[in-house]
C-alpha cells in the first residue's frame, strides 16, 4: 500500500476519524495525566494537531466540489431511519477549519496560561469533549445527531466557564449558561419530533426533499430560529453572552467563540438547506427577519459596549455587535435569493457573511488572548485600574493594535474585506442597511481606541514596575493568529475564490447537498 | 514554484475593487517621505531640563495615577448627552436569569405572530 | 378524544415548566421547571410512536398485531440520558453558588458588576 492509497483511505474515513480522534483523546487524557503534566499538554497538542491535518485533507477534496458522505448504519439508502448520515458539504468544510485551529490555538495558549491551576486533567479533557462537538456539530447530516452534539458542546463549555471555581461570579455565569442552553436545546428537540412526526425522517436531507410548508413546519421554523439564534447570541436574547465570556478563562472564551457560530451555522443549515424548497412558498421572507434580527444586534452591541469598565465584558458586547454583521450579509442573500435579477448582490452578501465568520472569530479571538495576557501578567480585570503598559510588554501592544484595526474594519487587515463586501451588497438591498453597518463600525472603532489607551498608553505607574512580558507559548499563539489575520487581509481574493466562494455556493445551491443523498431529486437551485 | 500571479489579483466585490498589495506600497511611500521630512530636524536636545518635561497649560503636574483618565471617564461627554439610552440599556442587562428566558419566550411570541398570522393577513389581503 | 390526552399533557408540562423557570426566584425551583420541559418533551416524543391498538414492540414471545414505532423509544432513552447529565451538572453548580453567596434568590446573587 503506497502513501496515494493511504492518504484516499484516510480522505475516505476522515468524516468518522475528526469526530473520533479528539472523543478518544478526551477519555485517554485522565489516564495520561497521571504519568506527567508535560506529557499531557504535549499529547493533547498532538491530538489536536493530527485531527487538524485530517480536517485540511478533508477540506481540500471538499472545496474542489465533491460533497463527502459517511454512513454509520445501513447502508441501502432505501429503508428509513436506521442509520446516522455526516454530510460535508464546503459550508461545513469552512467551519470545521474554523472550530480546529481555534482549539488547537487555545490549547497551545493554556500551556502557561493555566499553569498555576489546579485539576488540569479535567481541563483538557473537557476541551477536548467541547472540540469533538464542536466538530460533530458541523458535519453532520442529520438532525437529532445535531441535537445531540449540541448538548454535548454546551455541557463541557458550561462547565469549562465555571473552572475558577474559587471565583463567584464565574460560578453563577455557568450556571446562567448552562440554563439557557438548556431551554435553547429543549425547544430544538420539540421541533424535531415535529419533525419526525410528519415526515418519519431524521436526516436532513430527507426532510428537505419531502417538505410541505405546513402549519407544524411553520411551528418547528419558529422553533428553531429561536432558540440556535439565543444560542449564537442575537439581541434580546445575547444576555447570558457578556456574563458567560467575560468570567471563563481567556482561553476558553477563545473557544466559546467558535461554538456560538457552530450555532450560527445551524441557523443557516435550516433557514437554507432544510427549508430551501419550501422558503419560495412563504410571502413573508425569512430573509427580513434575520436582517432586522442583525441590525438590532449590531445597534445594541456597540452601544452596551461603550459604557463597560470590565475589559472581557467589553470585548464580548464587541463579539456581540460581529454576530449582527454575519446574520445581516447572510440575511440579504435570503432576501435576494429568489429575484432573478439581484444575484450578483446576493452572491456578494453572503460571501461577505461567510467570509466575516472567520474573520470574526480570529479578530475577537486575538483580542480574549490579549485580554488574558493582561490579566496574567497584572492581575487586574478593570480598566480603571490599568494604565501605561505598552512600556513593559511590547509584543503584546503590537498585538493589541492588529486585533484592534481587525475588528473595526480598518485596512489593510481582513475586517475590512469582509466588511467591504457586506457594505457594498447591503447597499444595493436598501441603503439605511449600509449606514448602520458603517455606523457600527465606527463606534467600534471608538471602543477599542478607548481600551487601548485606558490599558497601554498614559504615564508608566508605579504598581506596574514589575510587569514583564507574557511568557513564550502564549505569544506563539498571540503570534500564530496575527500572522493569520494579516495574511487574510493582504491576499483576500485567493481566500475568497477557494474558500468562501465554495461555501456560498453550497448554501445557495441546496439541491446538491439533497442529491447526494436521494440521487432522484429534482428541483432545487 | 512560488507563484506570483494570484496573490496579486485585485479583490472584486460586486461593485467595486480593492487591492491591500497596492495600498501597503503607498503607505510604505508615505512613510519613508515622512523620516525623509524628519531627518531635516533639530538634532539635538538636552535631557532632563525643562525641554522635556510635559507643558499643562502652567498647571502643577500630579502624581501619576492622578494623571491618567480613568476608562469610565473617557467618552464622558457621548454618554452624558446619551444618557436615557444607556441607562436604560443598563436597567436591560439585570442578571437575572428569569429574565432572560422570558426574554426567549417574548422573541419567540414575536416571530410567531410575524411569520404565521402576518402569512394570513398577507394571503387574505 | 381520548387519545389526545397525551398532546394536551405534553403542552400543560412544558406551560409549567416555563412558569417555574421564569416567575420562580429559587434556583433549585429553576432547575426543578427545567426537569418538567424535558419530561413534557419526552413525552411528546414517545406519544408520537403510537399507532391505535399496537402492543410494545418486542420481538421476542410477541402474540402478533401492530407494534408501536420502536425509533422514537430510542431518541428518548437518549434525550433522558442527556437530562440526567445536564441535571448533574446544573445541580453541582448550586451547591457551588449556595457556598459563595449563602442565598438562592435569583435576584439577589444576579446583581451588576461592582
Amino acid at each position: 500500500m503506497n502513501v496515494a492509497d493511504l492518504i484516499d483511505l484516510l480522505l475516505q474515513h476522515s468524516p468518522a476519524l475528526i469526530v473520533a480522534i479528539p472523543l478518544l483523546g478526551a477519555f485517554i487524557t485522565p489516564l495520561i495525566s497521571r504519568l506527567n503534566d508535560k506529557v499531557r499538554n504535549v499529547f493533547v497538542i498532538l491530538t489536536l494537531g493530527l485531527t487538524a491535518s485530517l480536517v485540511f485533507l478533508l477540506a481540500s477534496d471538499v472545496f474542489s466540489g465533491n460533497i463527502h458522505t459517511y454512513i454509520f448504519g445501513s447502508q441501502d439508502l432505501a429503508l428509513p431511519v436506521v442509520r446516522i448520515l455526516f454530510e460535508v458539504d464546503a459550508m461545513s468544510a469552512f467551519m470545521v477549519i474554523i472550530s480546529v485551529i481555534l482549539s488547537l490555538i487555545a490549547v497551545i495558549y493554556s500551556w502557561s496560561f493555566m499553569k498555576e491551576n489546579t485539576g488540569l486533567d479535567k481541563y483538557y479533557t473537557l476541551i477536548l469533549l467541547m472540540t469533538a462537538g464542536m466538530l460533530g456539530m458541523e458535519l453532520t447530516g442529520d438532525l437529532f445527531n445535531f441535537f445531540v452534539f449540541l448538548e454535548i458542546t454546551s455541557i463541557s463549555s458550561a462547565a469549562l466557564v465555571a473552572f475558577w471555581t474559587n471565583k463567584a461570579k464565574s460560578v453563577e455565569a455557568g450556571f446562567k449558561y448552562i440554563v439557557i442552553s438548556t431551554i435553547g436545546a429543549l425547544f430544538i428537540l420539540f421541533s424535531i419530533a415535529l419533525f419526525y412526526g410528519q415526515y418519519n425522517a431524521l436526516n436532513m436531507a430527507m426532510i428537505a426533499s419531502a417538505i410541505q410548508y405546513t402549519f407544524l413546519d411553520k411551528i418547528a421554523l419558529v422553533l428553531l430560529i429561536a432558540a440556535l439564534a439565543m444560542k449564537a447570541g442575537v439581541v434580546p436574547m445575547h444576555m447570558w453572552l457578556p456574563d458567560a465570556y467575560g468570567k471563563a478563562p481567556s482561553s476558553i472564551t477563545f473557544i466559546l467563540v467558535g461554538a456560538t457560530q457552530a450555532s450560527l451555522y445551524g441557523v443557516f443549515r435550516v433557514c437554507f438547506t432544510i427549508y430551501g424548497g419550501a422558503i419560495n412558498l412563504s410571502s413573508i421572507s425569512v430573509g427580513w427577519i434575520l436582517v432586522i434580527m442583525g441590525i438590532i444586534t449590531m445597534l445594541l452591541g456597540v452601544a452596551m459596549a461603550i459604557i463597560q469598565t470590565d475589559f472581557k465584558r467589553l470585548i464580548a458586547f464587541g463579539a456581540v455587535a460581529e454576530i449582527g454583521y454575519m446574520l445581516l450579509g447572510i440575511g440579504t442573500g435570503l432576501v435576494v435569493m429568489l429575484n432573478p435579477e439581484m444575484t450578483a448582490t446576493g452572491l456578494a452578501a453572503m460571501k461577505g457573511g461567510i467570509f466575516h465568520i472567520m474573520n470574526d472569530a480570529l479578530d475577537v479571538g486575538l483580542l480574549f488572548l490579549v485580554a488574558g495576557a493582561i490579566y496574567y501578567a497584572t492581575k487586574e480585570t478593570s480598566l480603571n485600574k490599568l494604565g501605561g503598559l505598552a512600556r513593559n510588554m511590547k509584543y503584546t501592544t503590537v498585538f493589541f493594535i492588529i486585533g484592534l484595526l481587525a475588528v473595526s474594519g480598518m485596512p489593510p487587515m481582513n475586517g475590512f474585506a469582509s466588511k467591504l463586501l457586506i457594505y457594498e451588497s447591503t447597499y444595493h438591498l436598501n441603503p439605511i442597511l449600509s449606514i448602520f453597518a458603517i455606523l457600527s463600525s465606527i463606534m467600534l472603532l471608538a471602543v477599542f481606541v478607548k481600551v487601548f489607551h485606558s490599558a497601554f498608553l498614559g504615564p508608566a505607574l508605579p504598581k506596574f514596575e514589575n510587569v514583564k512580558e507574557v511568557p513564550k507559548s502564549m505569544l506563539i499563539a498571540m503570534g500564530a493568529i496575527a500572522t493569520i489575520i494579516i495574511i487574510f487581509g493582504l491576499f483576500p481574493e485567493l481566500i475568497v475564490n477557494n474558500i468562501v466562494e465554495p461555501a456560498a455556493n453550497a448554501l445557495i445551491n441546496y439541491g446538491d447537498y439533497i442529491r447526494e443523498v436521494i440521487p432522484s431529486f429534482t428541483g432545487g437551485a | 514554484m512560488f507563484i506570483l500571479e494570484p496573490l496579486l489579483e485585485t479583490f472584486q466585490t460586486g461593485s467595486g475593487f480593492w487591492n491591500p498589495v497596492i495600498w501597503v506600497d503607498a503607505i510604505i511611500v508615505a512613510l519613508l517621505i515622512v523620516v525623509v521630512l524628519r531627518g531635516f530636524g533639530n538634532k539635538e536636545y538636552k535631557k532632563k531640563t525643562g525641554q522635556t518635561q510635559a507643558f499643562l497649560s502652567g498647571n502643577p503636574e500630579y502624581e501619576k495615577e492622578q494623571m491618567h483618565i480613568k476608562s469610565s471617564n473617557i467618552y464622558w461627554g457621548f454618554t452624558e448627552s446619551l444618557k436615557w439610552v444607556f441607562d436604560s440599556l443598563k436597567k436591560l442587562h439585570t442578571g437575572n436569569i428569569s429574565d432572560y428566558s422570558l426574554w426567549f419566550i417574548i422573541v419567540m411570541a414575536i416571530l410567531f405572530i410575524v411569520l404565521i398570522m402576518g402569512e394570513n393577513l398577507v394571503g387574505a389581503i | 378524544m381520548i387519545f389526545n390526552i397525551p398532546f394536551i399533557a405534553v403542552a400543560a408540562l412544558i406551560l409549567i415548566g416555563l412558569y417555574a423557570v421564569i416567575f420562580k426566584r429559587n434556583l433549585i425551583k429553576m432547575v426543578i421547571g427545567i426537569t418538567l420541559i424535558e419530561s413534557g418533551v419526552n413525552l411528546f416524543l414517545i406519544t408520537l410512536g403510537y399507532r391505535e391498538g399496537s402492543i410494545a414492540p418486542i420481538y421476542t414471545s410477541s402474540p402478533g398485531g401492530i407494534m408501536a414505532l420502536p425509533v422514537p423509544q430510542a431518541l428518548t432513552l437518549t434525550s433522558i440520558v442527556i437530562g440526567v447529565a445536564v441535571l448533574a451538572l446544573m445541580l453541582s453548580l448550586v451547591i457551588h453558588i449556595y457556598r459563595h453567596y449563602g442565598t438562592l434568590d435569583a435576584r439577589k446573587i444576579g446583581g451588576p458588576e461592582e
